[in-house]
């Protein structure tokens, strides 16, 4: 083998057996790898030359079906996608591999994935539309209207987003990324009559598009490019624009930036609380405002700063708003 | 070397809760011969918040604070992780979508000014490491921090979307593996450790409307460095340093265990090395006490 093209990786391989094992365990190889193989060809060769017993799921081997996706280090992965060496050059020579979520796991690479298809499932993934039996011609999606989509529609459900994102991990409740995605997708495409619906179901506190913590996770992951949070954001804009945004901590949150903004040029940061929370929800925060007002950290209100050139920023607020909430 | 002269985009925070990032920022320029020229017409960037409610006005604003780095013709460096990516996407849209800058800047004549797209965007992190040097940081260095094991907190926005932020900075940055903060650390010769929570979430940004997520996240973060035998944290973001920092009681419930260290911005770690006093760097300004000084 060409030196220059092979080299010696070593894969921690996560086994778990649902039926037999208390405890998942890792297994170790150390095998020449060359610079054409992909993940998936490792999985294959461990489990053909090593242990048959490796369980792991792959179909299309072209990078459209989704099932194949795993950990690589923490990175969530297409196997049939993934080179090799991209992998050694982040991570260097020692691999492991494990299921998206070690949680979820069946058997060693498998997971259950039901919470993503349920959530998936929970936002009505398809046109829904008037259908005219017997239509004179097709209907037509201009290139235009196409666009709108934002690519949303190449999202192949792998979950890597999913098992990535971390409001997924602690809020159960939480739609997650490929779902919004999904939303987001169906919402946009002109021939679509629900998106109301849609708007109003991810619009819902705990499981809708405000428990995002913005982390960037789901974009970073994604094989396919989709963007999550670019579509999480924009269902965010649909729900101030369709008029249906609740008047909650959460959208007074977003809408305090623009008050501030108007007022200050900067951001009054306490009064976003106060703005955000109500002056009885606010209460909460005290003990901890306290605390940072002793340190310095509290600007009082008549010591708040101000942009420079203020009434250009006003002037630009009142000129460049699109929506009133 | 030509002196460095960067124009400064503050933020809001280190005008209001994190007096003490401004004060380092400052310190440790002072220090390094770097000239900082305040953009004190810059509005707030809408940390990531005000683009969900209007995302064009958003656009607007920031690219109004460009076009003021423009009118200096200097890289605008930014002190906040958030501002940093609001900034470095605004410019990548503008400049990527000739039909939205257009639009925008049919705006910005109404006051007078132009986005041209023609200044770069960095980091202040990014700025010491790519444009000045950690060999030359290295040299500076007085007080080198040998005793101590230091956890580095990346923040999410300064490593993700990292197409993006690979735009912005010279050296190349995993999303995944990310060596700057660890490289600075160990050019003013500290000890950083490792663990998995340095590239994870501090929860910042959810903290009103989802605040037992961004509780969870805050304790993860804390007890990660904390298990990896952590004296202290360092972060490039003021609103990591601000969750880290004030909000560990509420993380100890979250997580049913009491975690709590000491998390300096990363210009407090380089002004301790480069002999800055205490003072300069407002050290008094942390809720959770810095007592290793
Ligand atoms: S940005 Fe939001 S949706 Fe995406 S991974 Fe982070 S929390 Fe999840
Ligand atoms: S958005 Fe991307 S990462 Fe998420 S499920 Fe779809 S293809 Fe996979
Ligand atoms: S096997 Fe279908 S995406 Fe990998």
């Amino acid at each position: 083998m060409d030196a220059l093209t092979s080299q010696k990786v070593t894969f921690k391989v996560f086994r778990f057996n649902e039926e037999t094992d208390y405890l998942p365990y890792f297994n170790t190889y150390t095998l020449d790898v060359t610079h054409e193989e992909v993940v998936l060809d490792i999985l294959n060769r461990i489990k053909w030359d090593h242990d048959g017993s490796l369980s792991y799921r792959r179909s299309c081997r072209h990078g459209i079906c989704g099932v194949c996706s795993i950990k690589a280090n923490g990175k969530g992965i297409l196997a049939c996608k993934t080179r090799l060496f991209d992998l050694v050059e982040t991570f260097g020579n020692e691999i492991t591999f494990e299921p998206l979520s070690t949680k979820r796991a069946i058997k060693d690479l498998i997971i259950d994935k039901k919470d993503f298809w349920d959530k998936h499932a929970a936002v009505n993934p398809y046109i829904t539309g008037e259908i005219d039996e017997n239509p004179v011609q097709e209907h037509l999606v201009s290139p235009l209207d196409a666009e709108k989509l934002l690519e949303a529609d190449y999202c192949i459900q792998c979950g890597a987003c999913h098992y990535s994102c971390p409001a997924v991990a602690i809020n159960e409740e939480y739609f997650g990324p490929a779902a919004f995605a999904a939303a987001y997708r169906f919402s946009a495409d002109v021939r679509d009559e629900d998106s109301l619906e849609r708007l109003h179901l991810v619009n819902q506190e705990a499981s809708g598009v405000w428990d995002c913590v913005k982390c960037m996770e789901c974009a970073e992951v994604c094989p396919k490019e989709v963007n999550p949070i670019e579509k999480i954001t924009k269902l965010h804009n649909m729900v101030f624009e369709a008029n249906i945004a609740k008047n909650n901590v959460a959208t007074r949150h977003a809408v305090g930036f623009a008050h501030s903004i108007a007022k200050h040029g900067l951001l009054d940061e306490g009064e976003l609380v106060r703005y955000s929370e109500g002056n009885i929800g606010v209460l909460k925060h005290v003990p901890v405002a306290l605390k940072m007002f002793s340190k310095g950290k509290i600007v009082l209100p008549w010591n708040m700063p101000k942009a420079d050139k203020l009434d250009e920023i006003k002037k630009l607020v009142k000129s460049s708003s699109t929506v009133k909430f | 070397m030509k002196q460095l002269k960067y124009a400064l985009f503050t933020g809001c925070t280190a005008k209001e809760s994190t007096p003490e990032q401004m004060m380092s920022t400052l310190a440790v320029a002072k220090k390094l011969g770097i000239e900082l020229i305040e953009l004190t017409e810059a509005s707030c960037c809408g940390a990531s918040h005000l683009q969900d409610y209007d995302d064009f006005l958003s656009l607007v604003l920031n690219a109004r604070n460009i076009a003021y780095a423009e009118k200096h013709a200097l890289t605008m460096v930014t002190i906040c992780n958030t501002c940093q990516l609001n900034t470095a996407m605004t410019k990548h849209r503008l400049d990527h979508n000739a039909e939205l800058k257009a639009k925008v800047n049919e705006k910005l004549a109404e006051v007078g000014l132009e986005y041209k797209g023609t200044s770069q965007i960095t980091h202040f992190l990014y700025a010491l490491i790519d444009d000045f040097g950690l060999d030359k940081i290295k040299e500076m260095v007085v007080k080198p921090l040998s005793q101590f094991n230091i956890a580095p907190f990346y923040g999410c926005h300064n490593i993700r979307p990292s197409e993006l932020q690979n735009e912005t900075h010279k050296g190349h940055e995993s999303a995944y593996t990310p060596t700057s903060l660890d490289d600075l650390i160990v050019a003013c010769g500290g000890l950083s450790v490792d663990y998995v929570e340095k590239t994870k979430c501090c929860g910042f940004h959810a903290e009103l409307q989802a605040p037992r997520t961004a509780a969870v996240l805050t304790g993860n973060a804390v007890a990660g460095a904390m298990d990896a035998n952590a004296d202290w944290m360092v972060t490039p973001c003021p609103l990591c340093h601000l969750k880290l920092d004030t909000q560990t009681h509420h993380a100890s419930v979250a997580i049913g265990r009491d975690v709590s260290l000491p998390v300096l911005h990363m210009q407090q770690m380089v002004g301790l090395a480069l002999g800055c006093t205490s003072e300069e760097l407002g050290l008094k300004h942390h809720v959770t006490k810095v007592d290793f000084v």
